[in-house]
């Protein structure tokens, strides 16, 4: 594995596969009596967050300290970035802290890139979300979700058929699933009206569609993607009740999905635009697994940047709780 | 003091001659088996070198005044030295904008203080670069500075019904607009090249059409009131076939591209490095092929730097909250060497029109762009095409440091710059 995580690009198969498996150990974990390993001890993870996401830094904290490593939350979210120079800065002063990963999740697509390779600090990088550009972890989680769902947990996602439904263009999860699920072989298909779907975007490794309902009896998961209203005031879409009737997750869409299927969220939901509340909550959403396998996901990344193990050496009863 | 012998160098890249520059001006060029010898001159060897006219750039921001962090005056005509310049056209974004004659003829006070190359300031369009009310550009064309090109550079002058009174307005006293083609409301927050890059980088799009859709308007403008316009930094495929159209249609349109734009695609933002942060941005091999063809077909008349400085802080940073623009100056040359004539697309002497002839023609400028005969300025670039170099921050004299060509080997370098028969450089080190 590479020493930073910037890019759902960064993973080969096999890396992707091993971060995967080593999630199935590390869930565990979570199950264990005792839900700690000493993996990490003595090791510092700084949690960098220049943007509000109480989720995305509760689950890497929690996957931290499961791991033993000494956690810093860094939150530097109303201090000056816009001109920029206190991302070096922080950075400088992380590195004198010594720090071993950096968690960023900033405003600015490529921040996290910047980190890790304008040679302000050694430690290595983990993107827990950059703008418009990616979410690599929430990828390896949704990944993470449906190996479960439909394949038992384990190997590729080869012939799995998702749907990722919504605001492409400003989406870090899709670009980081669109890649990563590509790489494990599954086929993907994005559903946007044209204004939400990025220029360039034919290059990318899935399908396109502005038809929701002629692609949603043909998938085995179907992901909605977060809308925000004000996209409207920018002429991305009419109204927020177009969006939904074209575009939404309703219970009619949901009746007409083959059996088995899944509905997945990155959240937060806005609930009756891109998602009705049946579909959300309903037998086939895994939305809450999610959130749950995201602690599992983020202990196999921070363990094989750190650690530096691959899947292999793990062994659960001689690294024992503690 | 009897001036200077240059022995052996290639006008325009022609045969070997011997040439003596004395009181500013060329006094005799002859073959070197005349052995031609002056007494009291120095002598330079210029075995292999080119000889070019003073190279003449329109388009150069030397920050000052406002920002005499990044650059002055004296530290960009420097770096304009180094890189074979001898005449800058300063633009007007500065702070307080150059709007008035009282800025223009402070700036080109400043060019004639610092004496290592012309400086022909550019006039602001519109009060504070604001468009909404044109500044006084008679009062500027008639200042010391004599100022004939004007721009909101950095800014496009987008309200219709002002550029076409600027275009009108100018042609009382033989002024040029010189457009920054981007339409704002389709390029608000854009970061970079609209395409497939941005959609993998998410960084926001700058699509080919907000600067082709503003050349196209300014062009019909243009004609339809009889002016000259003068188009900044084209950067598109698209941009390039509507300034085809346009001329042969007789239009007074002329246009420039930077050296950047004929070398780097925006596949250099993958690195979210800030130093290809630069507006009109990095496009795509596509466009590139099509800048450099045009060039050499005249459809693009002139090769301009667009030097633009910055601090570090504005550059060491994310991508987003980075200033657009880069170094020009210095490399310029060796950059329209490496794509332009090693490549075959223009000879030597194609690159003396592109380069200063016609530049100085569109600015304007007397005694720069002239040929090199007897009787004639002695404002003279001497080249060395066949040295190869690693751009180094060391050789930058600019007083920012945001060069795009850091780290890349280079072909050729300026030996010497002589402004009015006195040296501004000499093998390859500024005078003074
Ligand atoms: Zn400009």
């Amino acid at each position: 594995m590479n020493r930073h995580l910037l890019s759902a690009a960064d993973l080969s198969v096999e890396d992707a596969l091993r971060v995967l498996d080593t999630a199935e150990e590390m869930s565990r974990v979570a199950d264990a009596p005792v839900r700690k390993l000493p993996t990490l001890r003595g090791r510092t993870v700084v949690n960098l967050f220049f943007e509000d996401s109480t989720r995305t830094r509760i689950s890497f904290e929690a996957a931290a300290k499961r791991l033993s490593a000494d956690v810093i939350n860094f939150s530097a979210k109303g201090s000056s970035v816009s001109k920029g120079e206190s991302l070096k800065d922080t950075a400088l002063t992380l590195e004198a802290m010594g720090a071993d990963a950096v968690v960023i999740r900033h405003s600015a697509s490529g921040a996290p890139h910047r980190l890790a390779h304008a040679g302000w600090l050694h430690g290595s990088v983990i993107n827990a979300g950059d703008g418009t550009h990616e979410h690599p972890t929430q990828a390896l989680l949704d990944s993470f979700t449906m190996r479960r769902h439909l394949r038992n947990g384990k190997g590729d996602l080869a012939g799995v058929r998702v749907a990722i439904v919504g605001d492409v263009l400003h989406s870090r999860v899709a670009r980081s699933n669109v890649l990563l699920l590509a790489t494990l072989g599954a086929s993907v298909t994005l559903v946007a009206p044209p204004t939400l779907l990025p220029v360039g975007v034919e290059k990318w490794p899935c399908s396109i569609s502005y038809d929701l309902d002629s692609v949603i009896t043909k998938v085995d998961v179907v992901m909605a993607l977060r809308v925000q209203l004000e996209r409207m005031s920018d002429a991305f879409f009419p109204s927020a009740r177009e969006y939904s009737r074209r575009f939404g997750l309703d219970t009619v869409r949901l009746a007409r999905l083959p059996d088995g299927a899944i509905v997945m969220h990155p959240g937060p939901m806005n609930r009756g635009l891109e998602i009705s509340a049946e579909a959300a909550d309903g037998l086939r959403s895994v939305i809450v697994e999610q959130v749950a396998n995201g602690v599992s996901v983020r202990m196999a990344v921070l363990y094989l940047l750190l650690a530096g193990a691959p899947l292999t050496d793990i062994d659960y009863k001689t690294l024992g709780p503690s | 003091m009897s001036g200077y012998l240059l022995r052996g160098i290639r006008c325009l890249g022609g045969e070997p001659v011997d040439m003596h520059l004395e009181n500013g001006v060329i006094a005799e060029i002859s073959e070197p088996s005349k052995k031609l010898r002056v007494t009291g001159a120095k002598t330079v060897q210029g075995d292999g070198l080119i000889a070019l006219p003073g190279l003449v750039d329109l388009h150069t921001h030397l920050r000052e005044p406002g920002r005499e962090d990044a650059e002055t005056v004296d530290s960009g005509t420097r770096a304009a030295a180094l890189g074979g310049y001898t005449a800058v056209h300063a633009m007007a974004n500065t702070d307080p904008v150059a709007d008035t004659a009282g800025v223009v003829e402070q700036v080109w006070r400043l060019g004639k203080e610092a004496g290592f190359c012309d400086v022909f300031p550019v006039g602001a369009v519109t009060v504070g670069l604001r468009g909404e009310r044109l500044a006084e550009l008679g009062a500027m064309a008639d200042s010391a500075a004599r100022v004939r090109i004007f721009s909101d550079d950095g800014k496009c002058v987008s309200d219709p019904i002002l550029m076409r009174r600027a275009l009108e307005y100018v042609k009382s006293f033989g002024g040029v607009i010189a457009q920054h083609a981007q339409e704002p409301r389709l390029t608000e927050g854009a970061q970079m090249n609209e395409g497939d890059v941005s959609a993998v980088l998410g960084l926001r799009g700058w699509p080919a059409v907000a600067e082709e859709a503003i050349i196209a308007r300014d062009v019909l403008l243009a004609e339809h009131v009889g002016s000259k316009l003068h188009v900044c930094h084209v950067s598109t495929a698209g941009s390039v076939e509507i300034l085809r159209w346009a001329k042969s249609r007789g239009i007074a349109v002329t246009a420039e591209v930077t050296p950047h734009h004929l070398l780097l695609t925006d596949e250099m933002a993958r690195s979210y490095n800030p130093l290809y942060k630069v507006n009109p941005p990095l496009r795509t091999a596509r466009d590139i092929d099509s800048l450099r063809l045009a060039l050499a077909e005249g459809v693009i008349d002139a090769v301009a730097t667009d030097h633009a400085p910055h601090s570090i802080e504005d550059k060491d940073c994310e991508w987003q909250a980075a200033a657009f623009g880069m170094l020009g100056l210095q490399n310029a040359l060796s950059v329209v060497q490496s794509t332009m004539v090693d490549t075959k697309l223009l000879t030597w002497a194609d690159v003396a029109a592109r380069m200063s002839t016609t530049p100085a023609r569109i600015g304007q400028v007397a005694n720069h762009g002239r040929p090199l005969s007897a009787g004639e300025p002695a404002n003279i670039t001497l080249y060395d095409p066949s040295i190869t170099r690693l751009v180094s921050e060391k050789e930058l004299v600019s007083k920012s440091r945001n060069t795009p060509y850091l780290g890349m080997t280079l072909p050729g370098q300026v030996i010497a710059t002589f402004l009015r028969g006195s040296p501004t450089v000499l093998a390859g080190e500024l005078i003074r």
